[in-house]
């Protein structure tokens, strides 16, 4: 009885962070690469200098943060590929979702502008309550807005 | 004690330049500090987030906030060196214990013209 009451402790938050983690991921995905498309017109640079040549009109800072949860399935995979080594492919996913994420709500922060130049992107492990445990990551974009002056009001 | 300067109008910018306009003088560096714990509330619910997986939304929301107000206190810093804007800033964040983070904001502030 022990043992089974045991083994469903260890196996039930796998479990479901397998069924409803893979569920999440293909949600978000499909989200990203949906919102991805809508912004094409907004290009995102890690440069300093400025890809259009116009007078600005206005620059801004502008920020973009996402936490993205780390599910126990993850924990599970990545603790098992630490005992052979390689790529861990269950934190490269949940690295690259957290990343595009930040990206695109520094994206919609500011809808308007023509251009975001030398953007940055910081990733931070977010501790949980028990020691060398890790509930999450978190990804901060931020880069510099940039409104050129529109070529009507030049004109 | 922090002033509030909310209503200063200040120009942020993380490259070296304000486009457009040229650097006067420079003040030297500026920084914002905001440390921040997580509440119980959100660690529970964070721990059946950690079940199924997504966005842990109450964390990223105090992220933001502590965020905001580290570049509140850079922004009141660079006020009181008569700065109109600041260049270069970089955001950093370090976990000082379990469940508080420090957020660190720092730039050069300068005055454009």
């Amino acid at each position: 009885m022990e043992t089974l009451f045991l083994l469903a402790f260890w196996t039930v938050p796998i479990v479901l962070g397998y069924v409803f983690g893979r569920m999440a991921e293909a949600r978000h995905y499909r989200s990203i690469i949906a919102r991805e498309k809508n912004f094409v017109h907004l290009p995102a640079t890690s440069l300093r200098t400025l890809l259009g040549n116009g007078p600005v009109a206005r620059s801004e800072l502008v920020t973009g943060s996402v936490v993205i949860a780390v599910d126990h399935f993850k924990k599970a995979a990545s603790t098992l590929r630490a005992l052979v080594g390689g790529p861990v492919k269950s934190y490269e996913t949940l690295l690259d979702r957290a990343k595009r994420e930040a990206v695109l709500r520094l994206k919609e922060s500011c809808p308007g502008a023509h251009e975001i130049v030398n953007v940055r992107l910081e990733t931070m492990p977010i501790a949980g309550s028990q020691p060398r445990q890790v509930t999450g990551v978190e990804v901060l974009a931020y880069g510099t807005a940039i409104y050129y002056v529109e070529q009507s009001a030049v004109a | 004690m922090i002033l509030s300067y909310e209503n200063t109008a200040m120009l942020i910018t993380n490259i070296e330049t304000i486009p457009g306009q040229t650097i006067t003088i420079c003040h030297g560096v500026v920084s914002g500090s905001s440390v921040r714990s997580k509440h119980v509330g959100r660690d529970i619910m964070a721990g059946l987030k950690n079940m199924v997986g997504g966005e842990l939304r109450g964390y990223t929301e105090l992220l933001e906030e502590s965020r905001a107000q580290a570049t509140e206190r850079m922004k009141a810093q660079a006020t009181q060196m008569g700065a109109n804007a600041i260049v270069n800033v970089r955001f950093a964040t370090s976990s000082v214990a379990a469940g508080a983070a420090e957020i660190y904001v720092y730039g050069t502030a300068v005055t454009v013209g």
